[in-house]
């Protein structure tokens, strides 16, 4: 232990608080900026990589596989989708409406070949498997803005499962017709 | 599946963001202790076996690793030993006007510490420069109790 000096000083403090902020102004590259107007207006656009032949959503400027650039030309992609991968959040994250337990999931969206993060909601958590089927829940279109929180959360479409596996081998044979 | 048409060009979306973390970092017994203690305007230092007394205090020894404990009442004033001036102030460092990022050995510390020192021109700076702290209105014991520190010749205490 450490000893104290005389005269008597304060109990140690325990705790600083010490936030990092970064604050940086995004401009959207050409790709993005289609991306954000479309999902505006309520529709999702991917792009196809002229490299790997993979739907990529939302669409980057260059293909994260093969370092091409993608095409100017959008795809259209569908409101439904299959989880991929899924995790049940149990704790708060601060700031977040979000109360607890809820679905984060990695959505693929049918037509694509690059899943995202969004959320599922209105069902039961164990409903919520690798393989199920989903649809977007889009917010009222006086709400919506530029970013994929124009959909509220995805909810179960009571579609069948999919075997993710042969799903993935179809698309992936797809995708080497357009490489 | 359906070939969407591209919506026509459109004006070029720009966001301000904004990435927190919002840390929260616990002292332990000795830099607590040090914190604490800045609320009163005092400087705690720590003495090595060899007699050398640090500031800021650490826990153990940082060359035989032994665990420190005497404290040592340090002086407020100050040595500048080397600085780097800063000519264009951003937000966070709290400075309406240039300022220096100084080490500043104080009297009865064997070893410097970080701060500010606030000097009218870059020319009033330099290694050998006797400062004082300006202590906030306000102190909640943390380093930031000191504001900056200024030449000692201005402080009248």
């Amino acid at each position: 232990m450490t000893s104290r000096p005389s005269p008597d000083i304060p109990e140690p403090k325990e705790m600083v608080e010490r936030p990092v902020y970064l604050t940086y102004r995004y401009r959207a590259n050409p790709q993005s900026n289609r991306f954000l107007h479309a999902i505006k207006q309520g529709l999702i656009l991917g792009v196809r990589s002229k490299g790997s032949g993979k739907v990529l959503v939302p669409p980057p400027g260059v293909c994260p596989e093969t370092g091409t650039l993608t095409p100017g030309e959008m795809i259209e992609l569908s409101n439904n989708g299959t989880v991929l991968s899924y995790t049940i959040v149990h704790l708060p994250i601060p700031n977040s409406k979000l109360k607890p337990p809820f679905v984060v999931a990695n959505i693929l969206l049918d037509g694509a070949d690059q899943a995202f993060s969004h959320l599922i909601a209105e069902c039961e958590l164990k409903d919520v498997q690798i393989g199920t089927r989903v649809r977007a829940k889009w917010k009222p279109e006086e709400e919506w803005d530029y970013g994929l929180e124009n959909i509220e959360y995805f909810v179960l479409s009571g579609e069948p499962a999919v075997d993710i596996e042969s799903h993935r081998e179809a698309r992936l044979q797809e995708a080497a017709k357009h490489a | 599946m359906s070939a969407g048409q591209p919506p026509a060009p459109e004006a070029l979306l720009e966001a301000e963001f904004e990435l927190g973390f919002t840390y929260s970092r616990t002292l332990g017994p000795v830099i607590g202790t040090c914190f604490a203690v800045l609320a009163n305007h005092r400087f705690l230092g720590i003495k090595r076996s060899d007699g050398s007394v640090l500031f800021p205090p650490l826990e153990y020894d940082p060359e035989t690793a032994e665990s420190l404990s005497e404290w040592v009442e340090l002086g407020d004033t100050g040595t500048v030993e080397g600085y780097c001036w800063v000519k264009h102030p951003r937000d966070k460092h709290n400075e309406l006007a240039p300022f220096a990022w100084a080490l500043i050995k104080l009297d009865g510390a064997d070893t410097p510490f970080l701060h500010k020192v606030r000097v009218p021109d870059e020319s009033v700076i330099c290694p050998g420069l006797r400062v004082k702290p300006l202590w906030v209105a306000e102190p909640q014991g943390d380093i930031t109790d000191i504001a900056a520190f200024v030449p000692a010749s201005e402080v009248n205490s």
